[in-house]
């Protein structure tokens, strides 16, 4: 009989959060940021129909980065959340604090539950009051961490990077289009170059005070967005990346046959399963042997 | 109301299962008491118990629709309220306005409106106009029982259809039944009046101010024959709603902009009380 493994609840609790650092460091950055007339959410989304940015009610967006169907889930949740306090109580009554704590609960819960995967994603949650000084900008972190930022926010991939770039470039005030440049400079900056990130790659939202009906949240077409930006140098697209898929991709060619790697797919001289009826080398796939006889109809009630 | 999760509660796993995205099949699940359909009464009629909201109409016209409605609330012979407001936006490029008892339909019309932004945030994209009315009569359709028991909630729905260009209205029975109308159409008590009035003057060719005109009108003769259907109230300034939806979206038209059109109408009537005189014969019609 083996003898079970101690872990310590800290080395427990760090492999949870290096996990789920780890995807969501895989993907994209994202960024937000208070301009004159509300908040701007930015990121580098090739896809059109994934969206990492969306609304959750009159006054409050959401954006998220990390695995697409774990803040999809999210996402519907807050929808489901926002839509349910307003009809019950009133429309004013939704709040983005109360979505965030509520997030901070679910996303906290997961991550220390020991059944659970850790969510591997970070999320936004902005609200634009009347004037700017109400805005806010909360950030929760996958083990259900919030923080209220002040300014400009990112998260994702390569997040210091970015938010250096941000802190240097960053006024408070802007305009929409003076914003909208800033975050996309940002988001196009590393360590080695600076990237012109396509206008039709970017996924860019705002909340706007301005905005005469109650809902407030506009997402920004890619005539707009092309138009807007179209004094920057030559673009240059990303690699593909694995989220710009809903599905994550088949297994690769896994490399050579190693008999003690149980995840190998590659069967490399191992000879096939044998056929289970005549015991040769299979060439076609096995079938199910013939069903028995139909069992016998159960008497009918009341037949006595 | 235990069933609204407050702030520092965890997300319940009903909210973070895939699945419907109609509000009110969610709702249905996860707090029924706040649906109008889940709710039992006990028998004997209930009809007198509360307002009744009174006459809608609309029409269309060849950028879009108009809905327009009378301000009163009745309660027996009793006039219940006179500015309560019947027409209401159910999202960018829709409307609904309703008759019946007041306090069901306004709460079956927010139902109505939470759903389809609902869809819309859920799906990425928003329902047909064809989509949005079938909702709207499965909601009528719940309300079967309590229409029964003289509770009936009668509503009138019109949205701008962007693939076929045009304004389209929609009429409904108590049972759910939903009947698309050309033109012009009108609910609610003083609705015989309203529809008799309109077929005389409305016409294909009007504009937008034509067509506030003919249902500003027609809820003019509404109220001159039917006691629970309120006409302009010159007195205390108080108009009928009137919400215009074109192809850039909807828009509830300003008080100023109604009292100027319903103070034309009053003028017209102070001549004629019995409204503008429909040629006999279709030749000089125009």
């Amino acid at each position: 009989m083996s003898t079970p493994y101690y872990v310590s609840p800290e080395q427990l609790m760090k492999d949870r959060a290096d996990f789920a650092r780890k995807g969501v460091s895989r993907g994209r950055s994202l960024v937000a940021l208070q301009y004159a007339d509300g908040v701007l959410l930015v990121s580098e989304n090739p896809s059109q129909a994934l969206h990492k940015i969306s609304e959750l009610y009159d006054r409050i967006a959401f954006a998220a980065v990390g695995r697409y169907n774990e803040f999809e889930n999210l996402r519907i949740a807050g929808v489901r959340l926002a839509d349910m306090r307003g009809f019950a109580y009133d429309r004013r009554d939704v709040t983005g604090q109360g979505i965030a704590g509520a997030y901070a609960q679910t996303l906290g819960t997961i991550f220390s539950s020991a059944g659970e995967k850790p969510y591997e994603v970070e999320l936004f949650v902005a609200e634009i009051g009347d004037e700017p000084e109400d805005d806010r900008i909360f950030r929760l972190t996958y083990e259900g961490m919030v923080a209220d930022e002040h300014g400009y926010a990112v998260m994702g991939g390569a997040a210091d990077v970015v938010g250096k770039h941000l802190k240097e470039h960053y006024r408070p005030g802007a305009s929409l289009e003076d914003a909208l440049h800033v975050a996309v400079a940002a988001l196009g900056h590393s360590e080695s170059s600076d990237r012109v990130i396509p206008a039709d790659d970017l996924e860019v939202a705002v909340l706007d005070r301005t905005r005469t009906q109650p809902r407030k949240f506009r997402r920004m077409t890619p005539a707009w967005l092309a138009d807007t930006l179209s004094d920057r140098g030559a673009e240059t697209p990303d690699q593909a990346r694995a989220e710009d898929s809903a599905v994550s991709a088949p297994p690769a060619n896994s490399g050579t046959d190693d008999p003690n790697d149980p995840t190998d797919t590659v069967s490399g001289s191992t000879p096939p399963l044998e056929d289970p009826l005549t015991g040769g080398p299979s060439g076609v796939p096995p079938i199910a042997p013939p069903p028995n006889a139909p069992p016998a109809p159960p008497p009918a009630p009341g037949d006595d | 109301m235990s069933t609204v999760p407050g702030a520092g509660a965890r997300l319940p796993q009903s909210f973070l299962t895939p699945g419907s995205s109609s509000f009110a099949d969610f709702l249905s699940h996860q707090a029924p008491d706040l649906l109008p359909s889940t709710r039992s009464l006990p028998t004997g009629s209930a009809g007198d118990l509360a307002p009744h909201g009174t006459t809608i109409v609309a029409a269309t016209f060849a950028g879009g629709v108009v809905m327009a409605g009378d301000r009163r609330a009745t309660m027996g012979n009793i006039i219940a309220q006179r500015d309560i407001e019947k027409v209401f936006p159910t999202d960018e490029f829709s409307c609904a306005g309703i008759a019946g008892t007041a306090g069901l339909a306004v709460e079956m019309v927010r139902l109505f409106a939470t759903e389809l932004e609902h869809y819309e945030k859920i799906e990425g994209t928003t329902l047909s106009v064809d989509g949005k009315a079938n909702r709207l009569a499965a909601l009528i359709r719940g309300n079967l029982g309590m229409a029964m028991q003289g509770l009936a909630v009668v509503p009138l729905f019109a949205g701008w259809d962007e693939r076929a260009e045009q304004g389209r209205i929609f009429s409904y029975d108590v049972t759910g039944g939903r009947y698309e109308e050309t033109a012009f159409h009108a609910v609610g008590s003083g609705s015989l009046f309203a529809r008799g009035s309109l077929k005389k003057l409305y016409r294909d060719d009007l504009d937008q101010t034509g067509c506030v005109t003919a249902l500003v009108q027609a809820l003019y003769d509404a109220a001159d024959d039917d006691s629970a259907t309120g006409g302009p109230d010159l007195a205390r300034r108080i108009f009928p709603v009137v919400h215009v939806i074109t192809a850039e979206g909807g828009r509830r038209l300003s008080d100023a902009e109604v009292a100027e059109v319903a103070d034309l109408v009053v003028a017209g009537r102070m001549q004629r009380p019995d409204g503008p005189v429909a040629s006999l014969t279709q030749e000089n019609n125009r």
